[in-house]
């Protein structure tokens, strides 16, 4: 049969990919457990061993970091998650108006946009704002924060804009023929509707921000090094075992949210499922 | 009288049925989110622009002013296009972006030759299935990106381990050179981006009709012949979107050909934040950009035409 001689492709390649996207990862996780400090050599005798885990819990440059890196990611997926649904509804609900190529312009630049350009720009702007409104005064937080919102923001309005376009809008509609204010039609039916999509967004924000190394290089200042800026100058130096450690829990961490999440969202998919089976049977 | 009356009424109830209608809350939507990136994403292109046409000084900020007064009176305006004429004299410059686009052109090929028949598995795999793989896919892209590039470094390296499975295999006797390579960059970039070219990719293939695979089977065509003539067509949106998605950011890509890059060859990226960061040259730096940028700008509109039609198609 012609058929056997083509059928093996597509199950390699995805045997094949998936090898390649999980081994490296593994490897890191299997030597985050390994005593000796020549990372690829696995120490047998005394391995496996937490001790890279302690080390890491008594650095307190890499904690400090940490710490400000969840700040940031939290500001900005807070910040990202209210600009980028904004976007997303307007784009895919109020139709024709002025601007509305522009604005659909502006928010799919930033996916591709490569972050040496994007981080250089906002730097310049940084610095010609504070030298004729002085604001932002210096470059830390603030700055690194408004620069994450600028591209997170982007996948918030793409994931709320796709969210929205597969409900018609007759709800809302029904809604305001029944002369409900826009405010409540939006905080009632939309907003609900649209959630999950808010959720996924604001969780893809705070990763986006939290793995930041390029954009945060160029708008930070002194005494506002984030996470991936501690990791960027220790791993250009070579393989650490600390580091094994750290990315293992950050592994783990994602790992358990995002199948958390999915399970979440899939029995909520299925109760919506039911209720409108429910509200059909009782027509 | 009457006539005055009723004529000042209706106009009266026409004013207010229009103030009803007018919702500021709309303006408002509207406005913050655009405004927010006229002033954040767009304003800062138009002065990394004035400022490629500075003049690197001493000073903070370390470039020359555009304008200035001169003698109280007379205004200066000071354009300095040498930077430019100075990126195409200098053949450190030109290599880089010719060797930027190279490997973001190879790279992205290894990506649609990988993630094409991957995405064309899970599309055809059973809903469960399907679900519980597209999470395998999706998983690493949430992971960070830094993290997974350091991972090769521990694989790649003379003492890694793949050199070391080789050289105990006796496959080898010295340690094949691997980090630093165009080798090592092409597995990191393609490593990085795969989930990029996949979700689009299988966005387009799992809309597709399977009763037209079926008809072209029924009308004798082999299932190669059936997948060029009919699926491979149909999927050409998802190409060119996973395409750009991977191409575009790859050209100015930093943090793999830093750590897994050849040291005598840079890619632009670096060139650019080595001009800014090592030589404090913020007029090369940003003359860098934005030759990047036009180079950049006719896929950057191909992407987003992708993505209008992506979003009008789902409605």
């Amino acid at each position: 049969m012609s058929r056997s001689r083509t059928a093996w492709v597509v199950p390699t390649a995805l045997a094949f990919g998936f090898a390649f996207l999980y081994v490296p990862i593994l490897a890191m996780v299997v030597f985050s457990f390994n005593n000796s400090r020549l990372v690829t050599v696995w120490d047998a005798e005394n391995s496996p061993t937490l001790k890279w885990y302690g080390a890491l819990l008594h650095n307190q440059q890499i904690l400090e970091a940490a710490e400000l890196s969840l700040r940031i990611a939290v500001l900005n997926a807070t910040g990202a998650a209210v600009l980028g649904t904004m976007v997303g509804l307007v784009l895919a609900r109020f139709g024709q108006f002025r601007g509305r190529t522009l604005l659909s312009a502006l928010t799919t630049a930033p996916l591709v946009m490569p972050e040496v350009i994007t981080g250089l720009s906002l730097l310049l702007l940084f610095v010609a704002l504070e030298q004729s409104i002085g604001w932002p005064a210096g470059r830390g937080v603030t700055t690194i924060t408004i620069a994450h919102i600028t591209f997170s923001m982007s996948y918030v309005a793409v994931i709320v804009q796709s969210r929205l376009s597969g409900f018609d809008d007759a709800l809302e509609e029904a809604a305001m023929d029944l002369g409900a204010r826009p405010l409540t039609v939006f905080r009632r039916i939309t907003l609900p509707l649209i959630f999950p999509a808010i959720l996924s967004g604001w969780l893809l924000s705070f990763t986006l921000s939290w793995d930041d190394l390029v954009i945060s290089q160029f708008v930070a200042g002194p005494g506002s090094t984030t996470l991936p800026m501690i990791i960027f100058s220790k791993v250009r130096l070579g393989v650490t075992p600390d580091i094994n450690a750290l990315a293992t829990l950050m592994v783990l961490v994602v790992a358990l949210g995002v199948i958390g999440s999915t399970l979440l969202l899939q029995r909520q998919q299925k109760r919506l499922l039911r209720d409108q089976q429910l509200a059909a049977a009782g027509d | 009288m009457g006539c005055l009356k009723s004529r000042g009424g209706q106009r009266l109830s026409g004013v207010l049925a229009r103030l009803r209608q007018w919702r500021p809350g709309r303006g408002l939507v509207i406005a913050v989110p655009m405004g927010w990136l006229l002033l954040f994403f767009l304003a800062p292109f138009v002065i990394d622009f004035k400022i490629s046409l500075a003049q690197v000084q001493v000073a903070i900020p370390p470039y020359t002013p555009m304008f200035e007064w001169v003698q109280d009176k007379a205004l200066a305006i000071r354009l300095h296009w040498h930077n430019y004429a100075f990126l195409f004299t200098d053949s450190l410059y030109i290599r880089s972006y010719i060797y930027s686009l190279q490997v973001a052109a190879v790279s992205t090929l290894f990506c649609l030759l990988l993630g094409y028949p991957m995405a064309y598995g899970i599309a055809r795999a059973e809903p469960a299935t399907r679900n519980l793989l597209l999470m395998l896919v999706v998983l690493p892209f949430w992971t960070s990106f830094l993290l997974r590039v350091y991972a090769w470094m521990g694989l790649l390296r003379n003492n890694g381990l793949i050199n070391n499975a080789l050289l105990s295999l006796g496959l080898i006797d010295t340690p094949i050179q691997m980090m630093q390579t165009d080798f090592s960059v092409y597995i990191g970039i393609v490593y990085s981006y795969l989930p990029f070219m996949i979700l689009p990719l299988y966005t387009n293939l799992e809309k597709h009709d399977n009763t037209l695979l079926e008809a072209a089977a029924d009308l004798g065509a082999r299932p190669v012949t059936a997948f060029l003539r009919v699926t491979l067509p149909l999927s050409l949106p998802g190409i060119l979107a996973g395409s750009l998605l991977v191409f575009i950011p790859v050209v100015g890509e930093y943090v793999i050909p830093s750590l897994l890059g050849r040291p005598d060859q840079l890619m632009i990226g670096r060139v650019l934040s080595d001009e800014f960061f090592a030589n404090r040259d913020w007029p090369v730096a940003s003359a860098v950009a934005i030759l990047m940028l036009v180079f950049l700008l006719l896929p950057i509109m191909l992407f987003q035409r992708a993505q209008q039609r992506n979003a009008a198609g789902q409605t």
